[in-house]
């Protein structure tokens, strides 16, 4: 048991280290930080992926974009290890890697095993470079949680297909060049079978992209409307109907990301209670109930740290991971959620005071917010532990009224 | 990084799991909580046979010389199967304790018959209410004469020898011999051995002397800290597989009870626990292997973690099985009372959690 790199490793860490330290975006971690005040929604979003197309062009350029994919597609055929011990040396500067998160992490792998080889040549070596970003069009109103519930329809007229329908939640629309995006090809199939994936230009005509105010003000993610959207035959991703099997391509690289920056409110809560007094002047960090919290929180954190690195090792002796990793989020977010709320708690009413700067309480008072998104996006609470109880657990799925009835019978209506 | 253990230490946990698991089974554990006896003598010897309880130990000392990442494979193991024999006490407590700081003699001594099951071990803190301070010890060692009341000593109705915490420092003493009295205390968990040790002028041997006694004692808490959370990683696991199992097979409402998102999400958080704890343990083992200066916060952290999986996959398992739960007759409950006695033995969560904060607050001043 032993935190070294093997020789391989430590050679491509220290490689990766001298690049980085040659050529640190210092300047565009300091737009992306500017980005960040700017109030106009149009003007914010371009400054932030301007700053961000940068740095990742400059990574693209020297070989250390989208490190797993072939370099045929753009990327450095990289082991999966060595992705990881690039994101440990790439640190603080992985936030300028945002906006191309979905596109990267899901569109890329689901065009890479879908799309033809000329396809292929012609959209992934951007997607990598960071030239063209992509976003993933799965939720509806009508199909979150329950995605095979989805209505967006596709009918085939001649060589192309009509769209109409609408997505939500998608993240990045307002700036992404491409999308892949699910349909309904037939209603009268069960909900899972009619089904079929296509890519699209965000900019075809009849694509309407509409922002979604969140709970914390901010503005991250869009409705996208769809109006005869009209989408060549050639941009299919897998077989007519077989639109949900597609789906799980993507879907199975959401929760594959091995250490995942998640934060968890506890680096910021010690922070916190290390300078905050109570009423009798002692620090909060003093206080029995609050070094209890605290203590149960910690080990959270540290369990989940410590869970990533036994993932790691799996990927150094060139192994896949175990179910461990998917623990994450559902640890992280409603943790994050208390400890927010305690931190406001500690201070009385004046934890009623809105503080959105930077200093720790600034920090728990956006994750108060935040934490809400976070329990919901990519998978609910709810959503991750029937993963874990049916997948890793082996415990039998729900009983699916829908399951077999044609998709045009479904009932629409709760009363 | 392969942060993990090895194969031959996997090995070892696949050789000490098939020998539990036949000669530790919940009926050899309910023996011990519905008879007489205070410990599986049968199971001790055989654990000593297999060199599984002197694995940490030198070979010089008649030990099998590996290390203690062999010996949290073991502890893992013992968890797992509720291994109603004196182990923690003699071999994370005594044993380490004299490799710690016994002397050459005492090594000789006493080592050599711990490795071959020949002599059980403690370590007598305690002293009533409360968790230890060297305040709350009252225990005096005048000219080698050990004269106080210790409760609860783990295993002590049938230990040879207990290191006394005295207030002069440790004194090794030995049980059988004039100015010692005990009883036996029935605890939470009667398929291990407590008792409350009176000395009255018992002749007791230095330990580590010139040392800080304190600051020994602490350092042997950290350790049996690490030990014991893989007890109750081992223990977590085990609950949490009965309560799939049942969750499986159980029909109710015309399908299996594991079919409903309540008893699924129970299992789903149980696991959750379990996979931390787990974690944290492996990092703990670390600490401990190593010797590291992260020891004490890896073995606080460790040791909150697997008390709190513990807690929840031992009485989430109980929940599962309904009414059964309740039953004597359902082996729940022997993982339940395991459970609570894990989480109160070496002190109590809020003890450990105070442990770790300071730990936390200690590394973030010197950073």
């Amino acid at each position: 048991m032993n935190f070294d790199d093997t020789p391989q490793e430590a050679e491509f860490r220290a490689l990766a280290r001298k690049w980085i330290e040659a050529n640190r975006p210092d300047d565009l971690m300091r737009d992306l930080a500017a980005a960040d005040e700017i109030k106009d929604r149009d003007q914010r979003t371009a400054a932030l992926v301007k700053a961000s197309k940068a740095w990742q062009k400059k990574k693209a350029d020297a070989g250390f974009a989208c490190l797993t994919w072939p370099k045929e597609y753009g990327g450095r055929a990289a082991t999966p290890i060595q992705r990881v011990i690039w994101d440990q040396e790439e640190g603080k500067y992985g936030a300028l890697s945002g906006p191309f998160a979905i596109g990267q992490g899901m569109c890329g792998p689901t065009v890479m095993a879908y799309a033809t080889e000329d396809q292929k040549r012609r959209y992934l070596p951007p997607l990598a470079s960071g030239e063209e970003v992509w976003c993933q069009l799965f939720s509806e109103p009508a199909g979150g949680s329950d995605l095979a519930g989805l209505r967006t329809k596709a009918e085939k007229d001649g060589d192309d297909w009509i769209i109409n329908g609408q997505k939500i939640w998608t993240t990045g629309a307002h700036f992404s060049d491409y999308g892949i995006l699910i349909t309904r090809t037939d209603p009268t199939l069960p909900k899972h079978k009619g089904l079929t994936m296509f890519f699209l230009d965000m900019r075809s005509p009849g694509v309407e992209v509409r922002p979604i105010k969140q709970a914390s003000g901010h503005s991250g993610f869009n409705e996208v409307y769809f109006t005869n959207v009209r989408i060549p035959d050639a941009q299919r991703l897998g077989k007519v109907n077989d639109g949900w099997n597609v789906s799980l391509t993507t879907l199975m690289n959401e929760r594959f990301s091995i250490g995942a920056r998640l934060a968890t409110g506890v680096p910021e809560f010690f922070d916190f209670a290390s300078g905050v007094k109570m009423a009798d002047g002692s620090l909060a960090i003093e206080d029995k109930a609050v070094r209890e919290n605290l203590a149960t929180w910690a080990a959270r954190a540290n369990g989940l740290k410590y869970t990533s690195y036994r993932a790691i090792s799996s990927l150094s002796r060139g192994e896949r991971p175990g179910p461990e990793n998917s623990i994450g989020k559902l640890v992280a977010a409603p943790m994050m959620q208390d400890i927010a709320m305690y931190a406001l708690e500690l201070q009385g009413q004046m934890g009623a005071v809105a503080r959105d700067d930077a200093s720790p309480s600034g920090k728990l008072y956006q994750m108060l917010y935040g934490a809400i998104g976070m329990r919901i996006a990519g998978g609910t609470d709810e959503v991750m532990r029937n993963i874990i109880a049916e997948r890793v657990l082996g415990l039998p799925g729900d009983i699916r009224v829908d399951k077999d009835l044609p998709f045009n019978q479904v009932p629409t209506k709760g009363r | 990084m392969n942060f993990d253990f090895s194969d031959e230490q996997k090995q070892l946990r696949d050789e000490a799991r098939r020998f539990l698991s036949e000669n530790c089974t919940p009926k050899h554990v309910r023996a011990i909580l519905e008879g007489k006896d205070t410990y599986d003598r049968a199971l001790w010897k055989g654990l000593a046979e297999l060199g599984l309880i002197g694995v940490a130990i030198p070979e010089e000392f008649g030990g099998a010389g590996a290390g203690r990442l062999e010996l949290c494979v073991v502890a893992e193991e013992l968890g797992r199967a509720l291994a109603p024999v004196p182990y923690s006490s003699t071999v994370y407590l005594a044993a380490e304790l004299l490799m710690l700081a016994g002397s050459d003699a005492q090594k000789q001594a006493w080592l050599p018959k711990i490795a071959s099951g020949d002599a059980i071990g403690t370590l007598a803190l305690a002293e009533g209410i409360g968790d230890p301070t060297p305040q709350s010890i009252k225990t005096t060692a005048a000219g080698g004469k050990v004269s106080g009341t210790k409760t609860l000593v783990p295993d002590g109705g049938i230990a040879d020898f207990a290191i006394v915490v005295a207030r002069e420092g440790l004194f090794l003493v030995e049980l059988n011999g004039a100015g010692v009295s005990r009883e036996n205390v029935e605890t939470v968990d009667p398929t291990r051995n407590h008792a409350r040790i009176v000395f009255n002028g018992a002749a007791g041997e230095p330990l580590g002397a010139g040392a800080d006694a304190w600051s020994l004692v602490n350092n042997v808490l950290d350790r049996a800290a690490v030990l014991v959370a893989f007890e109750q990683i081992g223990g977590s696991d085990r609950a949490l597989e009965m309560g799939r199992d049942y969750a499986l097979d159980r029909i109710a409402f015309g399908r299996p009870i594991g079919s409903f998102q309540a008893i699924k999400h129970m299992l789903a958080d149980m696991y959750v626990a379990a996979t931390l704890a787990r974690s944290n343990a492996y990092y703990g083992a670390w600490a401990l292997s190593t010797d590291a200066g992260e020891l004490a916060e890896a073995a606080a952290n460790a040791r909150v973690s697997a008390t709190q999986a513990y807690q929840l996959c031992s009485k989430n398992n109980t929940q599962v099985h309904g009414g059964m739960g309740f039953t004597w007759e359902f082996d729940c409950h022997l993982y339940y009372r395991r459970s609570n006695l894990l989480a109160l033995t070496l002190g109590s969560l809020t003890m450990w959690e105070n442990r770790l904060i300071d730990e936390m607050r200690k590394r973030n001043a010197a950073a």
